[in-house]
Parts: C-alpha cells; structure tokens; sequence
C-alpha cells in the first residue's frame, strides 16, 4: 500500500523553498464566489425602499416650496398654527388614553385566560382572534351604524327602553374614538401578558400562598409585578398603534370636527399636496416612534426579571369560586365591544337593502355583495387589486428578508448587522409616515413609481419587511450551516444549496411567514391612502372613499369581503403552520 | 507523489490566532488525521482546506496549484473534494439514495451509473435496504454510514472529516474507526482526518498530525510518535507517560539521585546540559533482584509507593531510592509487588523519548 511508503510519508514541506505561483486575475475570477453579485443587488433594492424614502423625507422638509433651497420655513408653517398644534395634543391624548383602556381590557383577560379556572376560554380566544382579524376602520364603520347620534342600534335601543328623545351616545367624539381604538388594540395587550404569565411556574405563587397570602394578594403583589414589564412593552406599543392609525380617526375625528396627527397629514395631502410640509409635520410622529420603541426593547431586554426566563415548574389554575362566571362576563362584555356586536350590524348592514330597516326576512338581500364582487367595475377592480398587490407585495417581502436574513447570518458581508437593521427599520415607521417617504422620493424620474401599481405594492413590501425578516431570521437559525457547506464540498456552489438544501428545509416556515405578510398587506389603509392613484384602489382605499356617501350597506360589504379573505388566509396558515401561528410575539 | 501542500497557513479569528504557521503535505492516497485537545485549530485546519475559509496567510495547494491564499480562494464547490461532518449534515429533505447521489448529479453522471453508483457504495456501506429511509428514520451509525457513503461516491481527489465518530456510543465508535480504515483500504484515498481521540487517530492514519494552540507539534506515524515524541506535549498528550529532567555532565545523565551512562542513549550526540525525556510506564520492568548487568539496560533501585489492580496490568508508582521521583509503571496481572517493597527498576535508556 502506497502512503504506508516510508519516502512518501517522510516527506516534510520545505517552506518557501518552492515558491508558490503568483495568482493572476485569471484565477482570482475564478476563485470569487459569483453569488457575491446578487448580496449586491439586494443591498442595493434595500436602499431603494427603505434608506431612500427616509432620506427624501428629511430632505424635502428642509426644501423650500417653490424654489427647493435649504430652509427651515415647512417646520415654522407646520408647528406655527394652535390648529395644527392641537392635533398633536389629540394624538397624544388618544395614545394614552388607548393605553389605559387596553390595559383594563387585556390584562384581567390575560390573567383569566392563562392562570383561572374561568369557563368558556376557548370562546374568548377564538373572539380574541375574530378581533385581530376586524381591521380597525371597518371597526369604526361597525361603531358608526352601533352609536352613531339619533340612528344608531344602541341609542335606538336606548330610545325605545327609556322612551327618550334622544340617545346618549355619539360616536364622532374622542371618547367614541378612544373606545373604537382600544377595542382593536387590546389584542397586543392580551397576548404580551399572557406569554408573560404562562412562563410563571405555580411554584412563586405557591411561595407567597405559603408565607400567608391569600389569592388576591398573591396576585396583585407576586403575579401581576412579575409581568410587568411584558405590560409596559404592551403599553409602548399600543399607544404608538393609536398615534400612528389612520382609518378609524379619519373615519370618526373628521365627522366630529377635531384632528388628529394622521388626519392633519391627510389634510396636507388635499389639492394641491404640501409634501414638504407634511413631511415636516410628521417627524414628531417619526420620533416619539422610534424613542418608544427603543424604550421598549430596553424593558424588553432586561433580563432581571427571573419570571422571563424561568420555565418549568407546575401550574394550577387559580380557583376562582363563583367569581368565574363574573370573570366570563366581563370577557365577553369586551370582546362584545370588539367583536360580536360589530360583527353582528357588519353582516346586518352587509346583506340589508337599508340597514336602519333592521332584522327582518324580506330586508335581507345579496345586492350588496354583488354590486361590489360582480356590478361595479371599480371594487371588482378593487378587489383583484387588493389581492394581487398583497400576494405581491409579501412575495417581495418575504424573498428580500430571506435574503438578508441568510447573508447576515452567514456572515456573507462584512456589514451584516447594518443589513439587518435596515430590514427591520420599517417596524419603527409608522405607515403614514414611510408613505408620505415614497411620495417624496418615487413621485419624479428617475424612479417614477407613483400613479404605478408599483409604488402601493413596494410600500407594502417595505411596511412588512420587518414582519417578514424576523419569521425568516428565525426559520434560518434553525438550519446548521453545515447542511450547506455539505452541497458545496460536493460541488454543489452556494446558490445549488439554497435551492436543493435550505429552501425545501424552510418551506412551512415560509408559508407562514407569506401569509403574516399578505394579511396586513391586504387590509392596509394608511399607506395606501397616500400612494393610491385613479385605477390602483384596494378595497381598504375604496371602503374609506365610500364612507363620505354614507352608503353604509355596501361599506358594509367591502369590509365583509375583506374579512372573509383575512379569514381564509388566517385557515391557511392553521393548516400550514399550526394553531399557534399568528399570535406568537416574533416581532416584539 | 504530493497531493496536498499546506503551506506556512495561518488563521486568525480577529485578536485570536487559531491555526498559527501550520506546514504539511499529504502523498497522493495518505491518510493524516489533525489531532489535539478541543480549540487547537485543527478544525479550522480542516475548513480552509475545504475552502470553507480563507487562511490569514500561507497557500494551500492542491496537485501543485494553489487553490487558498489570502484575499482569494478557489470556492469549495471546484475542489473536487468531499467532506464529513461533525453532525454529519446529512440533508433531511432528501432519501438515503438522494443523499448518496446528490455529488453524481452535480458531476452530471448519467442517471444509470448513478444508480449502479449509488447502490454499490451503499452495499459497500451496508445500507442498501434503507435506501430510500428518510435522515430521521436513521440512528446516529446509520447516518454516519450514509455520510460516508456520500462522500467517497464522487471518488474525491481530498477526503476531510471532522470529528466524525465524536456523536456516537463508544461501542460504535470502535467499530467505525475500523470501518473508515476498511473504506480508505479499499479506495485510496486521500484523506485528512480531524480528531481530540488519540484511538481513532492511531487506529485509522498513517500519519498523525498533533496539533497544539494553532501549532503542529510534531507530524510522525503513529508507532514512532508514541516511542519517540519530541515534545511535552506530544508525550504527555498520547498515551500516559513519565517526565524525567536532568543534565548532562561527565559523560553521564544526571537525574534525581541516579544517573544513567550517556553513550546508552540513543541520541547522545544532541544531548548536553539541562534535558528531559519522556518514559513510558510500559518501559519500565519491576524485578525482585537486580538483573545481571547487561548491555543496554540500567536498574536503579527503589521501593513501591502506591499500586492499582486494573484487571488488564497493574499500575504501579514507585520511587528510585532517595528520590523525589515518581515513576508510574504498568505490570503484567502476575507481577505482584507490595506497597513499601524494595524493587529494582530496569530501564532501556533507548527507549527513553528525548523531548523539548
């Protein structure tokens, strides 16, 4: 046998005594990794939709109107009105407000949900779902035709019990806003306290129990601390929803005469559009969010907090006694406000030749659904729009996160951490805000995006990229690397392993993550709103073009249609991915 | 005729140096196994010659053209190499038969002869009634035999493994180390070998590679590197041994309290003032009487400190007289000595490893 030979096997380099060939350009081609090329190009497509519309905002509200010098003049006409200033006051009095009230709704649920033996959680928690799947303005049209003045079904209830005049609620006032709001936010509030909560093993409440502590004490001094910081990360994160909404305000604050910062932005936006000056007046936005944010991973990221961390253990559901029941009540009493009762007059209006006839047999009708699916060309268009522009949009989101997730993952770039701060950035941008980047920056050659499709697709893209980055990161973490470096040891080249290896190992994961994507991107207003063009609606643009003729029944419908696909996609991912899909905490 | 050249190749992770000045050349169809404690390179070693990382500095070449250099290397997937891995990378997605003929495919061989391929190094492996098993249907040894299979199908011009056996039970282990040995028998080819297990190492290479902290300690066959390491390390690392310090005068090595006769040495030319060396219990031989003096051997006296019985031999330390020594010595089952008897101890100073 050959290498047992002792003139082989003793054969010791002599270094540098054979001079190895200098490497030419011949075979450093040869030697470079041609995939480098596409890194390249996607850290190029990043600049495009997230650096470039950022920068044009900052850019364009330090531009003159007319003549495009450098001034500060957009600033002093944005802030120098009580008008516009009191819209911010607005903004910040329903943040908080929104805050509040979600804290009272989610909290006790979340406890009642995850630690008691309340009845009847699978109902709240399927209503909780329903309430994730309403989107907000469709909310608003439902409390609309619920507590609008005079002919709302509570104040006509309230008429018909009391024999008054007039009803009591009116639903085009802050308040009606606030509790609008809050009813589509409690969901975050819901979710981030009970993950908080099922990570709390019995055993610290059992400790506290056996030092004296009845249940109530037990749990306002040992459970509820231990889940603070989920709450105030929930609270963080409601209140920069609330500021940052633009349907619901729209739909209730115009009607009531106030303003808030989203629908002053809108207003800027009226013929003819003073770019510069909404860009200006959106930077507080801008920077409330991103500072709350940044707060928010601080509360997030501390791990002091052994409930965090700690798994395992038992746990018992609290014994509530007959309180279950009022517990129960209480459940549904909020999810009533979110869910039930909207739904209810939604699908009254949707099928109702007039909604204030009410429920009767020969009031129900398919014209409606019909007139918006079949008869009308422009919500037919809509329809079809919405679906397409949001299949694309998450295909777009989802193949660039997967990217960027893989090349920093595998260090592919020297700057990946830049990479992946890049695609997550959209995450602190309020839609108002990245939309109001693209019109700056894609409105004049030489990307001339706007009046496209194009520009509410990419728009889109750019809003979920962080929902996207944060499912792929996660899916790719999960692959050894190894698994590749195996298909190139075999001469299979990078992008071969991809596509035979990662890919296919990725699929479900992907699925899941295209449908988180899809769903907001079809249901998106406060983008849209901005970028959208004569023969580029989406249903959610259209629902809220309609709202000014006060065609309730077919409002009714576009919502009902958009609900119906959320539904469907929202089945979907169960059947891909699993219960748990679309309430796990992947982006906070 | 030389394969693969590694040539003055270094590593550095940031401020760390892991592979550090590493010199090499593998014969065509030599089997070298890289071996050292946990983080000394070797393993890296392995990576830059797989292309999966570039070196610092140095050139690896393969069939006399330089495939690593700094700032430019030629992408692992042109090497013609294959590789097994530590968590043997088996692809989850794909059969047994999809795993093995994934390297074919790549080559573009015909979808006859990979099949034919495929189910003759699976035979070769004694896997074919699994072929079309998924990944997760398999044990630990199963899997590692479709990482092989895999790997010598495509009749690499470089075969690496990295720490193969180091996921398996020690009874499987035994038998794989055996088993790769067969494989390299049988396709010759050539191979280098990562390994912390100095067993698997003696047991599959034909030559050993000991590397410490990034630096290739000393490169010999297995047989000459546990007679005659050259260093501390190298002797303290394979195999347990004894160190013996002493110096050079009057034509004698002076030890503690005993000397042996310089010329019975067999490197006595290169020795002089302080040395150490390196003696293997095995070495030494216990005996009741002092033997004749014969030529060769010493016997120093002294008396037994401490014993064990392992059932195989006997462990034995034992001090020369008025030492501070103390010598570890390995018996046969039948040489039974007492704690505090006085022994004479033989020692063959040519057996006595000289080390730095």
């Amino acid at each position: 046998m050959a290498p047992r030979d002792a003139s082989a096997v003793t054969e010791v380099v002599r270094t540098g005594s054979l001079a190895a060939r200098p490497v030419g350009y011949r075979q450093r081609w040869r030697h470079v990794d041609k995939s480098v090329f596409l890194w390249l190009f996607l850290i190029g497509v990043l600049l495009v939709l997230v650096i470039n519309p950022l920068a044009r905002l900052f850019w364009v509200s330090l531009q003159h109107v007319d003549t495009g010098a450098l001034t500060l003049e957009n600033y002093v006409t944005a802030y120098g009105r009580w008008r516009y200033l009191e819209a911010l006051v607005n903004s910040l009095v329903l943040g908080l407000s929104v805050a509040v009230v979600c804290t009272l709704f989610g909290v006790p649920m979340a406890w009642a949900v995850s630690r008691t033996d309340m009845p009847g959680k699978g109902l709240v928690w399927a209503a909780i779902l329903g309430t994730f799947i309403v989107p907000s303005y469709l909310g608003a049209v439902a409390w609309i035709l619920l507590a609008g003045p005079n002919a709302g079904w509570l104040n006509r209830a309230y008429m018909w019990l009391t024999g008054a005049a007039a009803g009591p609620f009116n639903i085009y006032s802050m308040t009606g806003l606030v509790l609008i709001v809050a009813a589509y936010s409690f969901p975050y509030m819901f979710v981030f306290t009970r993950s908080a909560l099922d990570m709390i093993s019995s055993e610290m409440e059992d400790a506290a129990s056996t030092l004296g502590a009845g249940i109530l004490r037990t749990t306002l001094r040992v459970t509820l601390p231990l889940t603070l910081p989920a709450i105030l990360a929930a609270i963080i994160v409601v209140f920069l929803e609330a500021i940052a909404l633009f349907g619901a305000p729209a739909l209730i604050a115009l009607p009531g005469r106030f303003q808030v910062i989203t629908t002053m932005l809108w207003q800027f936006f009226e013929f003819p559009p003073k770019v510069q000056v909404a860009a200006a007046y959106s930077m507080p936005l801008l920077a409330i969010t991103v500072g709350l944010f940044w707060l928010q991973r601080r509360l997030t990221g501390r791990k002091g907090y052994v409930a965090m961390t700690g798994k395992g253990g038992e746990r018992r559901p609290v014994r509530l006694g007959k309180w279950r029941w009022v517990m129960l009540g209480y459940c549904l009493f909020v999810t009533s406000l979110s869910f039930f009762l909207p739904m209810v007059v939604v699908l009254q209006a949707a099928f109702a030749k007039a909604w204030g006839r009410g429920f009767s047999l020969d009031n129900l009708t398919l014209h409606n659904v019909r007139f918006v699916l079949v008869d009308q060309p422009l919500t037919k268009a809509a329809t079809l729009h919405t679906f397409v522009y949001g299949a694309t949009a998450a295909a777009i989101a989802l193949a660039l996160a997967l990217c960027i997730a893989y090349i920093v993952q595998r260090r592919l770039v020297p700057f990946g951490n830049a990479l992946s701060f890049l695609a997550m950035a959209p995450f602190v941008i309020p839609g108002i805000v990245l939309a109001i980047g693209f019109y700056a920056a894609y409105t004049q050659p030489p990307l001339l995006l706007y009046g496209t499709a194009w520009i509410l697709i990419l728009a889109f893209a750019t809003r979920f990229l962080p929902i996207a980055y944060a499912n792929s990161d996660a899916a790719i973490r999960g692959i050894n690397p190894e698994l590749e470096d195996a298909v190139r040891i075999l001469g299979g080249g990078r992008l071969m392993a991809i596509r035979r290896v990662v890919m296919p190992l990725l699929k479900r994961a992907l699925a899941g993550a295209f449908i988180l994507v899809f769903i907001p991107a079809t249901r998106e207003l406060s983008a849209a709103i901005f970028l959208y063009t004569t023969g580029t609606q989406v249903l959610s643009v259209l629902l809220f073009d309609k709202s000014d003729e006060g065609n309730f029944e077919i409002l009714a419908s576009i919502g009902l249609i958009l609900v119906v696909i959320t539904v469907a996609l929202v089945m979907l991912g169960f059947r891909l991915v699993g219960r748990d899909f679309m309430l796990r905490r992947t982006s906070a | 005729m030389t394969k693969l050249t590694l040539r003055n190749v270094s590593r550095t992770f940031g401020s760390v140096v892991a592979v550090d000045d590493f010199s090499l050349a593998l014969a065509q169809g030599e089997f070298v196994a890289l071996l050292g404690p946990s983080g000394c390179g070797k393993t890296t070693t392995l990576r830059m010659i797989a292309g999966l990382l570039d070196p610092s500095a140095g050139t690896i070449e393969m069939d006399g053209e330089v495939i690593s250099s700094p700032g430019s290397s030629l992408p692992p997937e042109k090497r013609g190499m294959s590789m097994i891995f530590q968590s043997y990378a088996i692809w989850p997605n794909m059969t047994v038969a999809e795993n093995v003929a994934f390297g074919l495919q790549v080559r573009r061989v015909s979808r006859a002869e990979t099949r034919t391929k495929v189910e003759q190094i699976l035979d070769v492996v004694q896997m074919r009634h699994l072929r079309d098993r998924y990944p997760a249907e398999l044990s630990g040894g199963q899997q590692q035999r479709v990482a092989l299979a895999r790997a010598i199908v495509v009749q690499p011009a470089v075969l690496l493994l990295d720490e193969p056996l180091s996921n398996l039970d020690a009874n499987l282990r035994e038998e794989m180390r055996y088993e790769i040995r067969r494989l390299h028998d049988e396709f010759h080819i050539t191979t280098v070998y990562v390994t912390h297990d100095q067993a698997e190492a003696m047991v599959t290479s034909d030559r050993i590679a000991v590397m410490n902290q990034g630096r290739v300690e000393q490169v010999d066959e297995p047989r000459a590197l546990y007679a005659r390491p050259r260093t501390r390390f190298v002797a303290g690392f394979i195999g347990r041994t004894n160190f013996l310090d002493g110096e050079v005068r009057d034509g004698e090595v002076a030890f503690d309290r005993f000397a042996i006769g310089l010329e019975q040495f067999a490197e006595a030319p290169a020795l002089s003032g302080r040395v150490s060396f390196s003696l293997r219990p095995q070495s030494i031989r216990l005996l009741r009487q002092r033997p004749p003096a014969s030529s060769g051997s010493s016997a120093i006296p002294g008396h037994v400190v401490q014993r064990a019985y392992l059932g195989e031999h006997w462990d034995y330390v034992v001090r020369p007289a008025d030492s501070g020594l103390q010598l570890r010595v390995t018996a046969r089952p039948h040489e039974v000595f007492e704690v505090g008897e006085t022994v004479w101890l033989e020692v063959d100073p040519r057996q006595m490893a000289h080390i730095q």
